[in-house]
């Protein structure tokens, strides 16, 4: 099983991440499940959700307490919440931010796990780019989809073309498949270093 | 059709599947995305001869559900919580009448304090309203369940409440079988009342009864729920037949076989301890669970059968009888009654809190090394009470105790669980 945690503040889609994560693993055959950290969710207020992927049905009803991968939609929650706590040793971050590892002042925390994969990308720009809105999430999952390799980006596309329609489809799509080559971009300019 | 949508979503798909005539629901969380689903569904013209009416309270809602199903229509309604409560008179009139009402609710908490997460205090307050009381494991069955509750409801002519966990399945996205309505109308014919306001053969329905006949109506409803114990058995045989699937039925046993400890639980929770079991019998404990779909009627009988080749019962529940402990375990108590097997109560998951496998795992062992007690709370902070006890003790005007600890808590956005 592959448990992912996303963190994101109210009204920036975290739910709606999980959702279409979810649904692009059920349109690649895998089970899923995904579900919020049900609160009285306010804009703003810090908001979770989570979503596992298996190949058999899922009966855990459990919040994602040791994630494989953390996404991280705002980084005013890094010194705010429990980001990584329970997160797997060799798991995988992803954080919508236009800036490295380091100038986030992340490098000690990733300098004690040096098997976890970590990636920023520029979500929120490229949403406002190609969505002409700040929400980050649907550009995040292409990041997860070239980060983690456990989805197609074809099957994050079809799932949000399921989630929304018209320009606001296409536009997400754009924004997926954007940060989805520039992540692989990036990973690959890492390995040759 | 496989589908991966909400839970909410698949309950108003089956229940729209069903053929509803009145449909008539306030909204309360976690509720919520069943009616408005199916408020979208009638006006889009996507159930046929349909009528969403809008009610201003809960009350109102089952009031109108009543109404229409005196007058011969298929009434479905849901609720959660408060929402309940608000409704109670009416919960009681709906099975006096012997009105096949089908109700879905999404379990929730009882304020105060306030609390919107889910527990099963709700139904388990109308245990006794003479519904008869399903519980849904997965979303799949939350569907299935629908189904069999309307052919069920109609045949005994009883109404029946389909409980599914609120957020933890109402608002979970997961794989769901969603039937054609071929399917559905093969095994959900068209509503025949058993009674009817009709005014060409008119009737009364809900005379005032004296002591003369009071005790053998109510009687005759006792008697309905005790049918309905062979009923819903051969109904979900009747669908696991038509359908390919099992679902229903009064309870699902898991490797049971030669288990000395035997968990026994309503609802969601059920997917997470079936995970326990498998880890602990990885390890050598002999241990199963039942999971029990129908609380009302009881499966008394049945339960005891799966039950009395253990040496112990951990009952799992979502709710809590102040000054007792236990509400289902007084049940399996009772269906044990004899058979000299210990019952521990182990209450959990109220508020909404997280039960998890590692949680369970710790107590499931305690239990199994019979160094449980008798009536425990998953995962109560000790510490927390402690406090509050002393405070309680020492200080005359110790102030809201809610709000005591809310203070002492401090934040709890920044807590993952």
């Amino acid at each position: 099983m592959f448990q992912v945690r996303i963190h994101g503040r109210g009204g920036q889609g975290v739910v709606s991440a999980a959702e279409m994560l979810s649904v692009a693993g059920f349109l690649e055959n895998h089970h899923t499940q995904a579900f919020p950290s049900f609160g009285s969710e306010r804009m703003g207020a810090p908001v979770m959700a989570f979503c596992r992927l298996d190949d058999k049905p899922i009966r855990l009803r459990e919040p994602v307490i040791s994630p494989d991968a953390l996404i991280i939609q705002d980084t005013t929650l890094l010194h705010q919440v429990s980001l990584f706590e329970g997160v797997s040793d060799d798991g995988f971050v992803l954080i919508n931010s236009s800036r490295d590892i380091s100038q986030l002042g992340l490098d000690e925390f990733f300098a004690q796990h040096p098997e976890i994969r970590v990636l920023t990308v520029p979500a929120t720009q490229l949403a406002l780019e190609h969505v002409g809105r700040p929400l980050p999430n649907a550009a995040l999952l292409g990041g997860f989809a070239a980060l983690t390799g456990r989805i197609q980006i074809a099957s994050v596309a079809a799932a949000i073309d399921q989630k929304f329609s018209g320009r606001v489809a296409a536009g997400n799509i754009a924004a997926a498949q954007a940060a989805f080559d520039q992540a692989n971009h990036d990973q690959r300019a890492e390995s040759l270093c | 059709m496989l589908k991966q949508i909400e839970g909410s979503r698949a309950v108003a798909e089956a229940v729209a599947l069903c053929r509803p005539e009145v449909i008539c629901a306030y909204p309360i969380t976690p509720q919520t995305h069943i009616v408005e689903n199916l408020g979208q569904m009638v006006k889009g013209g996507e159930v046929d001869h349909c009528e969403f009416i809008n009610v201003e309270s809960e009350f109102a809602a089952l009031s109108v559900a009543i109404g229409a199903s005196a007058a011969g229509a298929r009434a479905y309604t849901a609720t959660a919580s408060q929402g309940l409560l608000f409704m109670a008179e009416a919960v009681y009139n709906a099975s006096g009448l012997g009105l096949p009402i089908v109700m879905t609710i999404g379990n929730r908490a009882i304020g105060a304090p306030i609390n919107i997460w889910n527990d099963q205090q709700d139904s388990m307050s109308m245990r006794d309203a003479g519904w008869i009381q399903l519980y849904a494991e997965t979303n799949q069955e939350a569907v299935d369940l629908h189904i069999q509750a309307v052919r069920l409801a109609e045949e005994l002519s009883v109404p029946v409440m389909v409980c599914v966990d609120g957020f933890i399945l109402t608002h979970a996205f997961e794989r769901v079988d969603i039937p054609g309505q071929t399917q559905v109308d093969d095994f959900v014919p068209p509503y025949e009342p058993r009674q009817i306001l009709d005014p060409a053969d008119p009737v009364t329905i809900g005379a005032m009864v004296g002591p003369e006949a009071f005790t053998e109506v109510r009687y005759l409803a006792h008697y309905r729920q005790m049918q309905a114990l062979w009923l819903i058995p051969e109904l979900a045989e009747e669908f696991a037949e038509q359908f390919g699937r099992s679902s229903g039925g009064l309870l699902h046993e898991y490797r049971v076989e030669g288990a000395e400890t035997l968990v026994v639980a309503l609802g969601s929770v059920n997917g997470t301890i079936k995970d326990v079991v498998d880890q602990m019998r990885d390890d050598g404990i002999a241990i199963g669970s039942v999971s029990v779909t129908s609380f009302r009627p009881f499966p008394a009988k049945r339960l005891r059968q799966c039950l009395s080749g253990g040496k112990r019962i951990v009952v799992i529940e979502k709710s809590l009888a102040v000054g007792i402990g236990g509400i289902v375990s007084t049940d399996v108590r009772m269906a044990l009654a004899g058979a000299g097997l210990p019952v521990h109560t182990v209450v959990a998951g109220l508020g909404g809190r997280a039960i998890t496998q590692q949680s369970l795992l710790n107590t499931l062992s305690r239990a199994h090394r019979d160094v449980l007690e008798p009536l425990t709370f998953l995962d109560l902070r000790h510490d927390v009470i402690h406090r509050e006890i002393e405070r309680l003790e020492t200080q005359r005007r110790s102030g809201p105790v809610a709000e005591n600890i809310l203070r002492e808590l401090g934040s709890v956005a920044d807590r993952i669980g």
